[in-house]
């Protein structure tokens, strides 16, 4: 039986743009992934906790507010905090292209900027699982 | 150096992240979390499972939120899974139970996983069962299972619980119809969320009246309600709510118990207090009179139903079955088999031990 | 025969042979829709108007249903107020920025707040982290506020604050900087968003439950009736609804369906209709779509003139009246050829003037990447400017007044938004349709379609998928210095130790008291911030008895 990918889309932070997140949500549905949507405000701690229990395949996680670079690598000192290393974790949002580099050396596999069509998320994400 | 501990022991002892892994591995149908979970079988029975249902927009998360809230104030953990069905069209799903859960997000004593109904036989997902029993032996006191009462197919889901919540809502004009389709049987307590809506006092009236007539019926006939229950599927066969198979509770008069109807408002917690006791209620009921073991042996029933559905399915939809599916289809249009010919072939091939 | 009847027999014959023709080569595409999706026909005519009254559906400038503009004379009079939303880092940034953009001919200033004081936190709590100063200026307390209009007189500009969960203390704290400077609250002119609805809607910086929160909007609406007459009490915002990818009908319908639910509140709350209703205000959002979004404009001012007339029986004409800000869609930027925004903004800008607005922010080319550069702002104003100046379109009302294709748009409009609140009503209002997902549901619909368009090639958005080049990375953008956080919170420290902790605790603690009861909560709140409580402790005091909201639907 075909293993179904998992991913969790959040939105860390407080800003409450959720257009974006929703759009992928519903585009990776429609691609056949089964995705947990936690919505708004949500913490480090809530996304990391919530990715260990719905076992996420992947965590994506828009911001549009900015504080990517100290909310990105707070999830991921988390993760590895745990012990989880087999999640791949993406970013979308409003993220200055100067910032991709510093954000990928702490593990972000991928920013997906602003007019990103969904089905680059979606290849992205089925190309580069960690767990097969 | 000691040898790696294996899933079911990380498992036993709680860990969130093997709880994790196990239940996705039954959703897969993974033959080593089969395993997992068959060694830690003698572990299961502990908790109390409750099952939550009812028709979309009736506020179940949220008053599963704040019965998480409350229990957890007795410092009894809980499990939770939310089903959610998956697209017919494309076979993903968007979970959106935990949303609403937020204040246990980061709760040790808490465990919250979203499953997809991947309902290939209507509502009944293959691993909700399973998951509950996963929660069960990673010492979860409580497991709630919380699913979208539309269809006689969640009703299965919930046959697998100890206490069957019926949610309805005023203002979704068919609430009652819902109830009315069948699934009035299996509730063991009725909820009347939105209490705080116009409408809300009629609810409850005629959610009575119906397990008044109900009951009086059962009382003078009940041979008539099992068969009634018959068409919707095999499940029905073995209600075991308040008119199920279970014997109903009589009181001194002789008159029949019903089950509780609670009015809660869900968003301010309005009523949560009193649905937690008669959940307990009706806990400490079926361990006195016998009746856990009668529901258990019920959902045993449901349970291997479920398994052997999902097997021939399975079966069918390899590239075996479908291959031989294919042959007979052809032999049926071309008039070689008839139908029930071509079936009793499929099936003795699906069954007799060689896989199709 | 009629001419009605001629011009019917005409147009049958010429589009018979234009069918014909088309038969033989095709036009552009089989269906042509609006920026919204709506269909576009060929051609309109004066059969596209049959059976629509001039006088009671069009009307003169300044008279109902004022379909034309709610001045007689518009831009002639005067030009709408050009106003950039602006603020960043820390107090004294955005004080800079202030003068800078009034400077540069900016006739009122518009502040933009940082999420944590957008939902009522200070910088120093945990969910602030890496969120201070971000996406606008920090206000922690007065102490902020009065550094934050240091030097610039508040009896001289009128301020917008794009404020809603919190709106009562900002505006307390802009009523206390004004004391301060020797300004009475009845000098001072402005708005406040307070618009709380579309926040659970599209926005998403809420704090309470509807419930309380309608209460602090109401008891704003009654306080500054009394004593900030000139005060826009509140902006009820479709921008963020169309920025969350509604359609242009439903911008104007979700928009005046909140609008209908804060005036029953006020009712309810016993207001006079015509004792708040002059100081409502509307802000909508402007696309690329000019036709559609001229028409979107007339359209949302004559529906809300009908509703105030017809439902609420206001009488006092300025009741009637939709007065609006638009800003350009944030939406509509490309990070790609960021450079080609500048002429999006331009035709949404011109749209907004056409479509007479009363203020106007441009977005700057650079807002898809990060915040504006100066040199950004200054084209994005300046592109207001040449419109005011040397388009032309600024010298007559509403001009496009009469275009068969522009009428026709406005009375689709209009009906699909009657439509949609009629749909509303029947739920039991904004807020139940809200609360049920209603309209979160339909806006998302909307914005999936509009994705898919795109992604599929239907829908072409210049630079983005098609007409693309290679492009290095931007330069040059604007970036918040990371130790604002840091300075804010130092700032909290000092000011902790150095305010009278008693009043302040007293203060607290009748607000709590007020929270409890019905009286108005904008006197406790201003004592509170005399005192120089912070924000985030004021809004603990109302979390603890309001509660928080929590959405309950996702799509």
């Amino acid at each position: 039986m075909e293993r179904k990918i998992r991913v969790l889309v959040a939105k860390p932070g407080l800003d409450g743009h959720d257009r974006g997140a929703k759009v992928i949500a519903r585009a990776l549905r429609d691609a056949g992934m089964e995705v947990i949507y936690t919505g708004l405000r949500q913490t480090p701690e809530q996304i990391v906790t919530a990715a260990v229990q719905e076992d996420a395949d992947v965590v994506a996680m828009s911001i549009l507010s900015g504080a990517h670079n100290h909310l990105f690598p707070r999830v991921m000192e988390l993760l590895a905090e745990k012990g989880v290393d087999d999640v791949l974790v993406v970013g979308g949002g409003v993220i200055p292209e100067d910032d991709y580099d510093f954000l990928k050396s702490k593990g972000i596999a991928a920013i997906f900027g602003p007019g990103t069509p969904t089905g680059s998320t979606i290849e992205f994400i089925r190309n580069n699982l960690k767990r097969k | 150096m000691p040898a790696e501990r294996s899933l079911s022991e990380r498992v036993a002892a709680g860990e969130a992240r093997a709880v994790a892994r196990l239940i996705s591995g039954l959703e897969d149908g993974e033959p080593r979390a089969v395993a997992a979970l068959r060694s830690l079988h003698r572990a299961t029975g502990k908790a109390h499972i409750v099952g939550i249902t009812g028709p979309p927009g009736s506020g179940k998360s949220t008053l599963t939120d704040k019965l998480i809230r409350h229990l957890r104030g007795t410092g009894a953990r809980v499990g939770v899974i939310a089903v959610d069905p998956s697209s017919p069209f494309s076979g993903g799903a968007i979970l959106g139970d935990r949303l609403r859960m937020q204040d246990h997000a980061t709760d040790p004593g808490v465990f919250i996983r979203s499953l997809a109904s991947r309902g290939k036989l209507g509502g009944l997902s293959r691993a909700t069962a399973a998951a509950a029993r996963v929660l069960d032996a990673a010492g979860y006191d409580w497991v709630i299972i919380e699913t979208v009462g539309v269809g006689q197919s969640e009703v299965d889901i919930v046959r697998i619980a100890d206490t069957v919540v019926l949610v309805s809502v005023p203002g979704l004009g068919d609430d009652i119809q819902v109830i009315k389709a069948g699934i009035m049987e299996i509730g063991d307590i009725f909820v009347v969320n939105k209490a705080d809506r116009e409408g809300a006092d009629r609810v409850v009236r005629e959610i009575k009246g119906m397990l008044e007539t109900a009951a009086a019926l059962s009382m003078s006939q009940p041979a008539a309600l099992l068969s009634q229950g018959g068409h919707h599927g095999a499940s029905a066969l073995t209600g075991t709510g308040a008119f199920g198979s279970t014997a109903m509770a009589l009181d001194e008069t002789g008159h029949p118990i019903l089950p509780p109807i609670i009015k809660t408002v869900a968003a301010t917690g309005e009523g949560v207090a009193e649905l937690a006791a008669a959940i307990a209620a009706h806990r400490s009921n079926l361990a006195t009179s016998g009746g856990l073991e009668a529901r258990r042996l019920e959902g045993a029933v449901t349970e291997m139903r479920g398994l052997i559905a999902y097997r021939l399915l399975d079966e069918l939809e390899g590239p075996k079955g479908r291959e031989l599916e294919a042959r007979l289809a052809r032999a049926v249009v071309d008039k070689e088999y008839d139908a029930y010919e071509a079936a009793d072939i499929l099936f003795a091939a699906l069954t007799q031990g060689g896989r199709a | 025969m009629s001419e009605i009847e001629n011009l019917r027999k005409a147009i049958q014959a010429w589009n018979a042979g234009v069918d014909k023709a088309v038969a033989k080569f095709p036009e552009r595409r089989t269906d042509f829709v609006t920026g919204s999706g709506a269909p576009v026909a060929r051609l309109y005519t004066p059969l596209d108007l049959e059976g629509r009254g001039y006088q009671a559906e069009i009307g003169l400038p300044g008279e109902y249903p004022y379909t034309r503009g709610v001045q007689n004379t518009m831009y002639r009079g005067r030009f709408w107020t050009m106003r950039q939303y602006a603020g960043f880092a820390s107090a004294e940034e955005s004080n800079k920025r202030y003068k800078f953009l009034l400077k540069a001919g900016q006739t009122g200033l518009s502040v933009a707040f940082d999420l944590p004081t957008q939902i009522g936190y200070d910088s120093d709590h945990p969910l602030s982290a890496g969120e201070v100063g971000k996406v606008g200026v920090a206000i922690d307390s007065l102490e902020d506020m009065e550094t934050l209009f240091d030097g610039i007189p508040l009896d001289q500009v009128s301020t917008s604050m794009t404020i809603n969960a919190p709106a009562a203390v900002l505006l307390a704290m802009y009523i206390a900087v004004a004391e301060k400077q020797g300004v009475g609250p009845d000098k001072l002119n402005g708005t406040i968003q307070n618009d709380i609805l579309k926040e659970y809607v599209a926005r998403g910086t809420y704090i309470y439950p509807p419930e309380p929160s309608m209460r602090l909007i109401t008891n704003i609406f009654e306080y500054c009736s009394k004593q900030v007459p000139n005060w826009n009490t509140i902006s009820i915002s479709g921008y963020h609804i169309r920025e969350a990818g509604s359609t242009a009908a439903q911008e104007v319908a979700f928009t005046i369906a909140d609008g209908i639910a804060y005036v029953e509140a006020a009712i309810k709350a016993g207001l006079g209709v015509d004792d708040f209703g002059p100081r409502l205000s509307f802000f909508f959002n402007a696309h690329n779509d000019l036709f559609e979004e001229v028409a979107k404009f007339r359209a949302a001012r004559r529906v809300w003139a009908k509703i105030m007339k017809e439902r609420f029986a206001a009488k006092n004409p300025k009741s009637l009246m939709l007065r609006f800000h638009t800003q350009t869609g944030g939406s509509t930027l490309t990070a790609q050829q960021a450079d080609n925004n500048i002429v999006r903004v331009a035709i949404q800008a011109l749209s907004a003037v056409l479509g007479g607005t009363q203020s106007l922010h441009t977005n700057s080319k650079d807002e898809a990447l990060a915040l504006p550069t100066e040199a950004s702002v200054r084209i994005a104003l300046r592109t207001q400017q040449i419109i005011a100046n040397e388009s032309g379109a600024a010298e007559t009302v509403d001009p496009l007044a009469g275009s068969y294709y522009v009428e026709s748009l406005t009375n689709r409009i209009e009906t699909e938004a009657l439509a949609y609140i009629k749909r509303i009503d029947e739920q039991g209002g904004a807020v139940k349709a809200i609360e049920g997902g209603f309209v979160q549901k339909e806006i998302q619909e909307s914005a999936y379609a509009y994705q898919m368009a795109v992604e599929k090639g239907d829908r072409v958005v210049v630079g983005l998928n098609k007409f693309q080049i290679e492009e290095g990375k931007p330069t040059g953008l604007l970036r918040v210095d990371p130790s604002v956080g840091e300075g804010q919170v130092q700032k909290i420290k000092a000011l902790k130790a150095r305010r009278d902790g008693a009043r302040v605790a007293a203060a607290l603690s009748e607000l709590e008291k007020a929270a409890k009861g019905d009286s108005n909560l904008m006197p406790p709140i201003l004592e509170a911030v005399r005192a120089y409580a912070t924000l985030g402790e004021v809004s603990d005091v109302l979390r603890k008895v309001f509660g928080e909201y929590r959405p309950s639907v996702m799509f």
